[in-house]
């Protein structure tokens, strides 16, 4: 065997193990790719309407939105006027590390400040917390000034969702898209045009 | 081994053709045309505006249709749809099947998501434009292609109002046979028979995208992949070539 | 001390020295590929076996995707077919592999199996190998008859009614035996259930478990080749055989040059034409699942219809089922029906070679009366050809004990 064999082997070698190795990269791709959301999953998870022209104030409606529930909470003045007090206590007050739209940037965490908007979805572990609205000491906490939390392992959130120092969790709950269709009328899911 | 290649060939190149139920006349030729976007969007708009009131398309979504036949949702939820069905809702119309019954004496109108698979473009094609009026049909219509089909000729209207000529033949053994001699025209449609025709195909096309919107994608690719195996398959043929050298 | 030097020696240094005390990899690879010496010879023919492995591998790939997005409901199978074609990423890609993968698998084990025909690769001492082979065969014919059911089409139901009817055929338990196989009076969400477990379950592992003692007991025979020379008469000092080469790297390589060939063609199928005009996917099929109508027009998939055709030229349904059945049961005694000495039909005169060839012409067009309409002509034309399918057979019986035959040379010539 001369060495112009060898060499043109080594070359031939190369080049189809090249191609065949690009060619299996290609013929994987349809298989990863079918474990993606279907379009199917994708109708089931579209935007999801929810009227809030009866939620009085200090109440929530919970509804779902892909499979998840969402907290709509019409917060009491005296809710929200302990938010900016609560700050030091908390893990992110500014949010800045949270999952959540870009229209979503002060302490309310909401597009307007008296409703919040949040994916009722413990950031720790995946259980929902529970609405605790009044601010009365608790067992889990003497100084609580109303929120959520969450009893599998105790996270503790404030009612702008925002995580307490000392949770398990360590991110504040989610803000999901949304947007006002009308006064009354929240869409989850959709931004309205805005990103 | 020519012998092999030529079946294969043959199995290649035949198209095996069986219509489900009630075979009949497919004397013309559909000549449709998958990659025409304007020829799709037309059989959309007559799909919506006249099948699509018994008929559902149960398997394809609006937002699917809109996306390969470039339009935006506004274009189809509110140019083309005529009810208040979702964006990414399937195509499913709003009649229950007992009603369907209960309206036509007769079973429900079928899905025609596939229906293109199943019957082929031709037979749709002809089933479209072989209406015939017939007073002994509870519809008062008949079809050259499908014959005793239970629906009425939605189209009317547009292809207008034709009977059709018959010849009786008696053959030996005693045997009624009809002979077709041709349509006659009753009543002037709105459309030219070459307009009418044209609608036909384009609702036709429209179906056999429907059948399988995957075609799309399928046929697009299809030259790329082809190219890049026949590369491959050059370069493992110059290398089996090269380790035979080896063995005399 | 000894002793650990010895067993280094043995399994080698290193990692892989270490894997080889524990399993012997090393020799695995060894005796299968590169020291599993074939002949020198192999033509065309011998590209079947390693693509039949590949369609295997796109089958139960693709099939396990399927199962993911499938379920075997009545109510909604003809619906997931759809649901895969239309709402899962790239599922029409998926589906059409795995559909054109089952005709496709057919194709190539015919072209292995009238490989075996030609160069008498069943013989002595290769009877395991075909009998392996051929229970292989039959077992894909019943994963491929139960995966036909399971889209919930039309065809698939009035198939799985016909098919299943045929166990009526048994004596005396048959009314009981196909009501046991549907679990129900009649095809139902039970039979689609147990269907698609065997489907993907049992067959999918009987055929894997076949394929290796196919495989395992070729290595151990050796490879038949287009002479039909035995390779093994004529070794060099190291014992090898003169005219036998390592699998690896040389059949490795010129079957990669196969699988290139086959995939441009495959793949042309399932992008170009998937339904191949009716042929893999039926026009019927896009009908789903109605007990009340049946299709004009009952046949099975091409690969079934010779056998179908058989089946339709006995006027009785009994008689019809055993002719069916013997049709494929006689196959498996290939090994003793042909007597001759000689293995090639290089090397055998006239008379095998056009009754060989009158055999596959015989198989074709029995395929193609399998998926015409009955008419008296046709029916006739599928009885002689039956009756010819069996004359081969107890004609090639006779014919071989005696058959006079070239002198058949003793190693490989240069080719």
């Amino acid at each position: 065997m001369t060495d112009n064999v060898n060499k043109g082997r080594r070359t031939l070698l190369l080049s189809t193990g090249a191609v065949g190795v690009v060619g299996a990269g290609f013929a994987a791709v349809p298989f990863l790719k079918s474990w993606l959301p279907s379009e199917r999953a994708k109708a089931a998870g579209g935007p999801v309407k929810a009227d809030i022209s009866k939620v009085e104030p200090g109440q929530m409606l919970n509804v779902l939105w892909r499979g998840q529930p969402v907290f709509l909470v019409n917060r009491t003045e005296k809710q929200t006027a302990v938010l900016e007090s609560l700050n030091d206590k908390l893990k992110d007050p500014n949010s800045e590390s949270s999952v959540q739209p870009e229209y979503i940037d002060n302490i309310y965490r909401a597009r307007k400040n008296n409703f919040l908007v949040v994916v009722g979805i413990c950031t720790h572990l995946g259980c929902s917390p529970k609405y605790y609205p009044d601010l009365v000491p608790q067992q889990f906490d003497t100084e609580w000034k109303g929120g959520f939390f969450c009893p599998c392992h105790s996270s503790r959130f404030d009612i702008s969702g925002r995580v307490f120092d000392g949770s398990p969790a360590s991110r504040n709950l989610d803000v999901p898209p949304y947007t006002y269709l009308d006064e009354n009328t929240i869409e989850i899911g959709n931004d309205g045009g805005q990103v | 081994m020519k012998k092999i290649v030529f079946i294969l060939i043959s199995l290649m190149t035949t198209s095996w053709v069986s219509a489900a139920g009630g075979g009949g006349a497919v004397g013309e030729k559909a000549h449709t045309n998958i990659r025409s976007v304007d020829s799709l969007r037309n059989g959309a708009k007559t799909y919506m505006n006249y099948c699509m009131g018994c008929h559902s398309m149960a398997y394809q979504r609006y937002n699917r249709v809109a996306e390969d036949l470039g339009l935006t949702e506004d274009e189809m939820m509110n140019g083309l749809v005529l009810t208040d069905a979702k964006f990414s809702d399937k195509m499913v119309i709003a009649m229950t099947p007992e009603q369907s019954s209960a309206w036509f004496n007769k079973a429900v109108a079928p899905d025609l998501t596939v229906i293109a698979k199943a019957r082929g473009v031709d037979w749709l094609f002809n089933f479209l434009i072989n209406f015939y009026v017939d007073p002994t049909r509870p519809s008062g219509w008949n079809n050259l292609t499908f014959e005793n089909a239970g629906m009425p000729h939605i189209l009317w209207e547009l292809q207008g109002i034709r009977t059709a000529n018959f010849e009786m033949h008696t053959d030996e053994e005693g045997n009624e046979h009809k002979e077709f001699k041709g349509f006659e025209t009753v009543q002037a449609g709105l459309l030219s028979e070459k307009e009418y025709k044209d609608l036909a195909r384009d609702l036709v096309n429209f179906l056999d995208y429907s059948s399988e919107p995957a075609q799309l994608i399928r046929m697009a690719y299809a030259p790329w992949v082809l190219l890049f195996v026949s590369l491959f398959t050059f370069l493992a043929y110059m290398l089996k070539v090269n380790y035979f050298r080896d063995i005399h | 001390m000894g002793k650990i030097a010895s067993s280094s020696q043995k399994n080698g240094a290193g990692f892989m020295g270490w894997l080889n005390a524990r399993l012997p990899v090393t020799q695995f690879y060894k005796d299968h590929l590169s020291e599993y010496y074939a002949p020198k010879n192999f033509n065309f023919w011998y590209f079947f076996g390693s693509l039949a492995l590949l369609v295997l591998v796109n089958q139960i790939l693709t099939g396990i995707w399927l199962t993911m997005h499938y379920k075997p409901d009545a109510a909604q199978a003809f619906g997931m077919v759809e649901y895969i074609m239309r709402d899962v990423p790239w599922g029409w890609l998926i589906r059409y592999l795995h559909t054109t993968g089952a005709s496709a698998f057919f194709i190539v084990i015919y072209f292995h199996m009238f490989r075996g025909l030609l160069y008498g690769s069943y013989k002595k001492p290769r009877e395991l190998v075909w009998i392996f082979g051929m229970i292989i065969y039959l077992v894909l014919m019943a994963e491929a008859f139960l995966g036909y059911v399971l889209p919930w089409g039309n065809m698939s139901y009035w198939g799985a009614k016909v098919i299943t009817q045929l166990f009526g055929a048994v004596p005396w338990i048959g009314d009981s035996l196909v009501e046991w196989v549907r679990g129900d009076y009649l095809i139902s969400d039970a039979t689609l259930n147990r269907f698609f477990a065997l489907h993907v379950v049992a067959l999918p592992l009987a055929i894997v478990a076949l394929v290796v003692l196919h495989i395992a007991a070729l290595h151990t025979v050796g490879s038949n080749n287009p002479e039909g020379v035995d390779i093994k008469k004529h070794k060099d000092e190291n014992g090898k055989p003169l005219d036998g080469i390592p699998f690896h790297p040389y059949y490795t390589v010129k079957d990669i040059f196969g699988v290139g060939m086959f995939l441009l063609i495959f793949l042309f199928i399932v992008f170009v034409k998937p339904d191949m005009g009716g042929l893999f996917l039926e026009h019927d099929n896009y009908v789903p699942a109605n007990p009340a109508v049946t299709p004009e027009h009952i046949k099975p998939v091409w690969y079934f219809t010779p056998f179908y055709a058989m089946l339709r030229a006995v006027p009785d349904m009994q008689l019809g089922a055993l002719i069916m059945l013997l049709a494929i049961v006689v196959l498996f005694f290939l090994p003793w029906l042909d007597r001759s000495p000689v293995k090639s039909i290089r090397y055998r005169r006239w008379p095998f070679k056009v009754m060989l060839s009158l055999f596959a012409v015989t198989f074709v067009i029995l395929g193609w009366l399998g998926m015409q309409g009955a008419t008296e002509l046709y029916k006739l034309m599928a009885q002689v050809l039956t009756a010819f399918y069996f004359f081969y057979f107890a004609w090639l019986f006779f014919y071989s004990r005696n058959e006079k035959y070239h002198e058949v040379p003793e190693r490989i010539e240069d080719h």
